[in-house]
């Protein structure tokens, strides 16, 4: 039998989702997908973030052969523009037919338009599709001033993008007397309004706007009430238009406001025609969110492959960052006394704002808003989808914990039911979840997202699903307390914190004071590196020397065969000759192999450990320092020349590298530091392969962080743009601190962002705003660390009792090692080989 | 008894060994490695050539206990050996040689026929 064709017309999210679904179920049918953009479906949703950095292929569902893979045949740039339903074909421009069997319309939604004179004028936009961002942005160049029509989510959403655009003067139109009329009440409004205004958006309620005034392009609004603004630019986002105009075309029954009207199976009047999304219109209702339009791929899919599902509806709740705002809405939003009690929470200082409304009985949660602060809202959505019932007090659902006590968000998801839909956008319930960690071995989220899908949507979930997935473990025992090892039960962060509050000095009294038994070769460096980050003291005294790892115990990394690398610290890679010349004696004096390192110093190869101490000797004389290549911490900061000599640099990246590697010279961290500093974008520094990297731009530096080499490579991310000197060394220390305070052991800053719940914009958050409250205090530590800095290998030498430990024999003190061997290659030693074992 | 027939080489004198840490003794060719375990009162002597890579580096190492299990750890790749036995405790068949120690009047002595 031949396969059924199935023609989708439109590639948003969710068609492609219906692609995915279908195909996981089937691969009896023969898809044909027509899109009219001219670039696979992308994340509508996280629109926004394509002015933050993201590019369209970031924000793609699929991998560019994926429809390939799968089979299925994707035609873009490609509008259908007419349909025979008796003949069942589609035709597009070129007048060229396609057969189908089951038509299936994705087609989505437009920007409503309202019919406002001056509409048609330059620089008024809708906010759409990536084809909308690319003229907004471009027509932004030259605006000083904005304006948004609709005050709903996604105005605000455009809002956000015309200010990240650098149109500082933003202002939002909104014809209702509140912000997101669907989602919040008034006062909940007026909440978001004082924050919003805070950030420098002018919020105007009430305004009907009559006229768009100007020749050509767009110079000001004038509303209703008499009053102008006066504009450079304008974006529409005054909700949506369903597309439903090829299905009426074709006398598919559609809504008297738009929308093709589907019944649950999602089938329109034809038998062999459906509708899915934004386009269709269900119970009188669009459904202008991305879990249903899910759902109803689901639905659909399922039922082609003969299954039996249904559409009844779905909750339309929502969480969404606006702004770095959280803004909610679940269940019954709106109802109001007497149909059941309200609980309010209002705190103006921080801008928090929350309702939940409670049944009469007092027994279930029905709706609620939450603005400012949603961190409930997963819990509060199941709480009332699942009709739980409420605990004597319910006001501390929305007090939070109270006392330190988490004790209630553990018992929540706990309390909830194994069908409790916990990721609305891929449908998967706790359930799904717990059995995925249980008997599907998922130990963590990324292995739990591949395996169920969770949180691969929206993310809201993440936490929950988190949450879930160590309750599961904690369940089955599973859960391991990431301590340090035998010796210690607390991990890094808390032994850095008990140190830090006991103000501990030495190993011997961390060991005492928190730990048992005798210490081993995994708690002893770790406690040193927490030392030393702490106090920044002489890491070889207190008897802290026979704690060091190897490296750190004689300030020089060991090489195979026993000898010791020296690397004096050359900061920015800057050297006069003067100083090349000592470096080149002490190397022939001393015999050792000389090698350009990566990160633009000199490595002094082949050293005795007896000789360790002449040879800084010497060096510290010529105004070296240690170069602390043997410590976690700080390496170099590598510099392109810059604007002293390169005919394209912006600003002097060699005094900028030079500064900072002074400053944090000799800082110690859970792992090795490194840092660069590019004087233009040409990024000949390679800084964005850095813990921290800086380029100059025209107006400043851009900051960039996590990056790393090694052996997985990543790229560092853009902290903040355009910073002046002053603050780019301010958000670094508060950085610095961050990492050194809450990483794991022997973890990179990349690793450590990896693992960071909310990755870069949580740590955005935590170093430019401030949420943790410790920028002050980071700042004053590092301060103080700074102000501590010896360099380590001038005590080393000027102290008899550290000097002594520099000797092989201790009963030979003026004898080598004599199993060191060299041999010679291309006119210097190295190393012989490793003896046969 | 082995004190009788054991021939104690005086190493050095007890301030010169590093508390909690090793250091590395001459005897004619060979190199012993002294540890000084301070915290548990104990002295222990073994090979200095860590027999993995065959790296004279032991006495460089960092002590520590597995259980009770006093070790050390060979700086160059951290294969753990026991202090007492001279076994490999990170699983793997290469042992080393202990010996020995006695302190006498503020002089530490190592025996040099090993235990082990």
């Amino acid at each position: 039998m031949k396969e059924p064709q199935i023609i989708v017309i439109g590639n948003g999210m969710v068609g492609y989702k219906f692609c995915e679904k279908l195909k996981s179920k089937s691969n009896h049918f023969k898809i044909t997908v027509f899109g009219e953009e001219p670039r696979r479906a992308y994340d509508r949703v996280h629109l926004s973030e394509y002015f933050n950095g993201k590019t369209a292929e970031d924000l793609s569902l699929s991998k560019e052969n994926w429809y390939q893979e799968q089979n299925i045949t994707l035609y873009l740039n490609h509008p259908v523009t007419r349909i025979d339903r008796q003949l069942k074909k589609v035709y597009d421009g070129n007048g060229s037919a396609y057969d189908y069997d089951v038509l299936v319309f994705a087609t989505g939604s437009g920007a409503f338009v309202p019919n406002i004179p001056g509409i048609e004028k330059e620089g008024v936009f809708v906010y759409r599709t990536i084809e909308d961002l690319d003229l907004i942005s471009n027509y932004a160049k030259k605006a000083k001033t904005a304006a948004v029509i609709g005050g709903g989510l996604l105005g605000l959403e455009a809002a956000k993008a015309l200010i990240d655009l650098g149109i500082d003067n933003t202002s939002i139109v909104e014809f209702a007397p509140r912000l997101m009329p669907r989602q919040i009440d008034a006062a909940g409004s007026d909440m978001l309004k004082s924050k919003l205004t805070d950030l420098g958006l002018q919020i105007h309620l009430n305004k009907n706007t009559t006229c768009i005034e100007g020749d050509e392009n767009i110079t000001a609004l004038k509303f209703s009430d008499d009053t102008h603004l006066a504009i450079d630019m304008l974006v529409i986002s005054a909700g949506i238009k369903p597309r439903d105009e090829l299905a009426k075309a074709c006398g598919i029954e559609v809504g008297a406001r738009g929308g093709i009207v589907v019944d649950e199976k999602m089938q329109t009047n034809d038998p062999s025609v459906f509708a899915i999304g934004e386009c269709a219109l269900y119970d009188g209702m669009i459904y202008g969110l991305i879990a249903p339009g899910y759902e109803m791929a689901e639905v659909l899919a399922a039922n082609l492959c003969e299954g039996d599902k249904s559409f009844t509806g779905f909750d339309m709740s929502t969480k969404l960052k606006l702004i770095g705002i959280d803004v909610a809405s679940f269940g019954d939003n709106f109802i109001t006394e007497p149909d059941c009690r309200t609980i309010i929470f209002e705190n103006k200082h921080k801008g928090i704002y929350k309702r939940i409304n409670v049944s009469n009985d007092g027994q279930y949660l029905l709706g609620g808003i939450l603005i400012g602060d949603a961190a409930a809202y997963n819990l509060l959505l199941q709480t009332s989808v699942n009709r739980i019932i409420l605990p004597e007090d319910p006001e501390e659902l929305i007090l939070g914990a109270r006392g330190g006590n988490e004790a209630a968000g553990g018992a929540g998801i706990t309390g909830l039911p194994d069908s409790a839909l916990i990721c609305s956008c891929e449908g998967v319930s706790k359930g799904d979840i717990c059995s995925a960690v249980a008997d599907g071995g998922c130990e963590n989220i990324d292995d739990l997202k591949k395996c169920t899908k969770a949180g691969t949507g929206c993310g809201g979930c993440v936490p929950m699903v988190k949450d879930l997935m160590n309750y599961t473990l904690k369940a089955q025992g599973k859960y391991i307390k990431n301590v340090i090892c035998e010796h210690f039960n607390y991990s890094r962060q808390e032994l850095y914190d008990l140190i830090h509050i006991h103000s501990l000095k030495s190993y011997d009294e961390v060991l005492d004071a928190f730990g048992k038994n005798d210490g081993c070769e995994v708690c002893k460096p770790l406690v040193s590196s927490i030392l030393a980050s702490l106090w920044n003291e002489m890491i070889l005294k207190k008897g802290n020397d026979v704690a060091q790892d190897s490296n750190d115990r004689f300030l020089a990394n060991i090489q195979k065969g026993g000898s010791y690398s020296v690397v004096p610290r050359i900061p920015g890679g800057e050297i006069t000759p003067e100083k090349l010349i000592v470096i080149g004696e002490v190397a022939k004096k001393y015999n050792l192999y000389t090698k350009i390192t990566g990160g633009q110093r000199i490595d002094l190869f082949g050293a005795h450990l007896n000789d360790l101490p002449i040879i800084w000797e010497e060096l510290i004389a010529a105004g070296f320092e240690s170069g602390h290549a043997y410590g976690k911490g700080l390496r170099t900061v590598k510099s392109c020349v810059g604007s002293t000599w390169c005919r394209f640099g912006l600003h002097d990246s060699v005094s900028f590298a030079i500064e900072i590697e002074e400053r944090y010279r000799g800082l110690r961290a859970p792992h090795k530091l490194k840092s660069a500093v590019s004087g233009c974008i040409r990024e000949c520094a390679e800084a964005q392969s850095k813990d921290f990297g800086i380029i100059a731009t025209e107006k400043g530096w851009n900051l960039y962080v996590c990056g790393n080499g090694g052996s997985k490579p990543q790229h560092a991310l853009l902290l903040a743009t355009d910073l002046d000197s002053e603050t780019c060394i301010q958000y670094i220390d508060r950085f610095l601190m961050f990492y050194i305070r809450t990483a794991d052991p022997l973890t990179r800053t990349a690793t450590w962002l990896n693992k960071m719940e909310g990755g870069i914009d949580y740590l955005r958050n935590v170093i430019i705003k401030d949420s943790l409250g410790m920028a002050t205090q980071w700042e004053k530590e590092m301060e103080g660390l700074i102000a501590a800095y010896k360099c380590e290998w001038k005590e080393a030498v000027e102290n008899p009792a550290i000097r002594k430990r520099f000797s092989h024999f201790v009963n030979a003190p003026e004898e080598k090692d004599p199993t060191i061997e060299f041999v010679d290659m291309r006119g210097q030693k190295r190393t012989a080989e490793w003896k046969s074992v | 008894m082995t004190e009788t027939t054991n021939n104690w080489l005086a190493a050095c004198r007890v301030e010169d060994a590093a508390e909690n840490g090793g250091v590395c003794i001459k005897h004619g060719e060979d190199q012993i490695a002294l540890f000084y375990f301070t915290r548990r009162n104990e002295w222990y002597a073994t090979q200095n050539e860590c027999p993995h890579k065959k790296q004279m580096a032991l006495s460089r190492g960092m002590i520590g206990s597995a259980t009770d299990e006093p070790k050390v750890a060979c700086p160059f790749h951290k294969k753990t050996f026991s202090l007492n036995t001279g076994e490999c405790l990170s699983g793997d068949e290469c042992a080393i040689k202990t010996y020995p120690v006695k302190v006498e009047n503020g002089t530490v002595y190592i025996g040099t026929m090993p235990k082990s």
